[in-house]
């Protein structure tokens, strides 16, 4: 499989702050891959390198074949981005604006059928001023995706929706995904990361700390499990075994009983901590 | 990958949409969208005509026994105001919040070229400037007095005189929209020097009655120059007595505009942000 994105030893300093310190990342085509990490982690940053917005101290950088620093119109017209925050063209109904985004591409897709796809087929007739804040974020997803992009930029996308919402909104992007779109997820919500992407990376400090399967990162799959129950709790590398005995103790159903490994949340807690 | 939609009409499979044909789609989508926003439409010009009957109430009569009044001075004044506001104000504090509010920053991500985004701008303050002296001109001529030309030679001047004053002006506001720190400052930023430069370029106050050290501050910014080549085409040859130097000058009119035109040019060209200042 090829690499949508190759990133060798990446760097941009801020003044005294060095925001990315030699960060490393491969991400392969049709891939969702999450990246997590605090504010100020270098993740921003390190996206925004990617998407061709900012120059890059050093270190070697393709996305789709072509240095983001020197963006083609070609290049543009491959790579979809969903910005953090946008408030604009208010005033404008939600298919003129999908319509006329789709003028600045050479493959558009068909705009009624990207409306129909984040599922605003119903305001399609509305002013965007008009919508709720979870629907504008599907205006903006349909602008991302109206050229047929190969890689799609996702900058924490689902930030302030409400559960249901955020549901739907997901599904939105597995579609998307199973479409054969890479995608590039930048989030703070770990359960977005574990629904959503095939790969998580951590940025901590300006490097990738930890990368791997939702399931399996910072050696989640191999981590001990906490059995809990209603007098006491212990950690242990055989859960199972843990179980029979309390149940032979207990002389059949243990009160209170749950085993449980670390979350996705643990990990990441653990592995963001300052060193 | 997915199913991919038939090329619009007239454009062959995968090519690029041209400049030009972007920039006009973006003019009339920046049309269509200051003409939704109501109340920024009233006052955008309903601005130069309220100035002029209210000045035209205020001052009658007609200046120096030249036949001329002051109303159609006035009627020549607010035309280079109002056409320096559709390009200047309107740009300066517009880019500003395009800016502020993500437009620049999601345009910059996708391939429409950046001439297609000013390309736009410059038709969106032509139609403004043009409604906007259209509807000043029938006031005049209404309520004033004022006489239309009827030499083709006077609409020739008109003309060139309000393409370069508008190009000029759009240049000077889109270059002075990276001023503002953000777009709530960006109306007080752009306006205040605006509204100063109105003052002293003749708009409101004739030449006559001002210092000469005024005079010559003035005489650095196009909006002097605007009123002046205005003045020629409204007041006729019995008007350039008032003028500082007894005559219009529209071959220095040309030049200062000109050179105001490729300094906002050059101006744009290395000072323009495509990000917000929080943006870095």
């Amino acid at each position: 499989m090829q690499n949508a994105i190759y990133v060798n030893g990446l760097t941009k300093r801020y003044g005294d702050v060095q925001a990315v310190a030699g960060l490393d990342l491969t991400i392969r085509q049709g891939e969702v891959f999450a990246i997590l990490g605090p504010n100020g982690a270098g993740k921003s940053t390190t996206v925004e390198i990617l998407e061709g917005y900012r120059s890059r101290d050093s270190g070697e950088v393709s996305v789709l074949g072509v240095d983001p620093a020197k963006p083609t119109r070609d290049w543009r017209s491959r790579v979809g981005i969903v910005l953090q925050t946008a408030n604009d063209a208010a005033e404008l109904t939600v298919r003129e604006t999908v319509r006329h985004f789709a003028s600045y591409y050479p493959r558009p897709r068909d705009p009624d059928e990207v409306i129909e796809q984040v599922g605003l087929t119903a305001s399609a007739g509305k002013r965007v001023r008009q919508l709720s804040g979870g629907q504008r974020r599907r205006v903006d997803v349909a602008l991302g995706v109206i050229g047929d992009p190969e890689l799609l930029f996702l900058d924490e996308p689902t930030t302030g929706f409400d559960p249901e919402a955020r549901r739907l909104f997901w599904e939105l992007i597995a579609g998307l995904a199973r479409d054969g779109t890479t995608i590039v997820l930048t989030t703070h919500y770990l359960d977005e990361a574990e629904a959503l992407a095939d790969r998580v990376a951590v940025v901590a400090r300006g490097r990738i700390v930890a990368e791997g399967t939702p399931a399996t990162l910072g050696g989640r799959g191999t981590a001990s499990a906490r059995v809990t129950w209603s007098e006491g709790e212990i950690e242990t590398d055989n859960p199972t075994k843990t179980v029979i005995e309390l149940s032979h103790r207990y002389d059949g159903e243990v009160p209170g009983l749950t085993v449980t490994r670390p979350t996705l949340e643990d990990i990441y807690l653990r592995l963001i901590e300052p060193s | 990958m997915t199913d991919i939609a038939a090329p619009p009409a007239g454009r062959p499979a995968g090519r690029m949409p041209s400049t030009l044909a972007t920039g006009m789609a973006r003019g009339l989508l920046e049309t269509k969208m200051f003409f939704r926003e109501k109340d920024a439409v009233v006052f955008t010009f309903s601005f130069p005509i309220i100035m002029l009957v209210l000045f035209g109430s205020i001052f009658s009569g007609s200046l120096e026994g030249t036949g001329v009044t002051v109303s159609q001075l006035y009627t020549a004044g607010l035309l280079g105001a109002g056409v320096m506001g559709a390009g200047f104000q309107n740009l300066g504090i517009g880019i500003a919040g395009d800016r502020d509010d993500g437009t620049l920053k999601r345009l910059a991500g996708t391939p429409m070229p950046p001439a297609a985004y000013f390309i736009g701008k410059v038709i969106n303050v032509l139609v403004i400037a043009f409604l906007s002296s259209v509807a000043l001109l029938a006031i005049g001529v209404v309520m004033y007095d004022l006489d239309l030309p009827s030499a083709p030679s006077s609409w020739l001047t008109f003309a060139w005189v309000f393409v370069l004053g508008v190009s000029a002006s759009a240049l000077l506001g889109v270059a002075a929209s990276s001023l503002p720190r953000s777009a709530k400052s960006a109306a007080a930023v752009i306006s205040m020097p605006f509204v100063v430069l109105q003052f002293i370029s003749g708009v409101f106050i004739p030449f006559t009655q001002m210092p000469e050290w005024l005079i010559n501050i003035a005489s650095l910014f196009p909006l002097k120059w605007m009123c002046q080549g205005f003045r020629s085409v409204f007041l006729g040859d019995a008007g350039a007595a008032l003028e500082v130097t007894g005559s219009y000058e529209l071959g220095r009119v040309a030049v200062v505009l000109a050179v105001w035109l490729v300094g906002g040019l050059v101006l744009c060209v290395t000072t323009f942000r495509w990000k917000s200042r929080r943006d870095g």
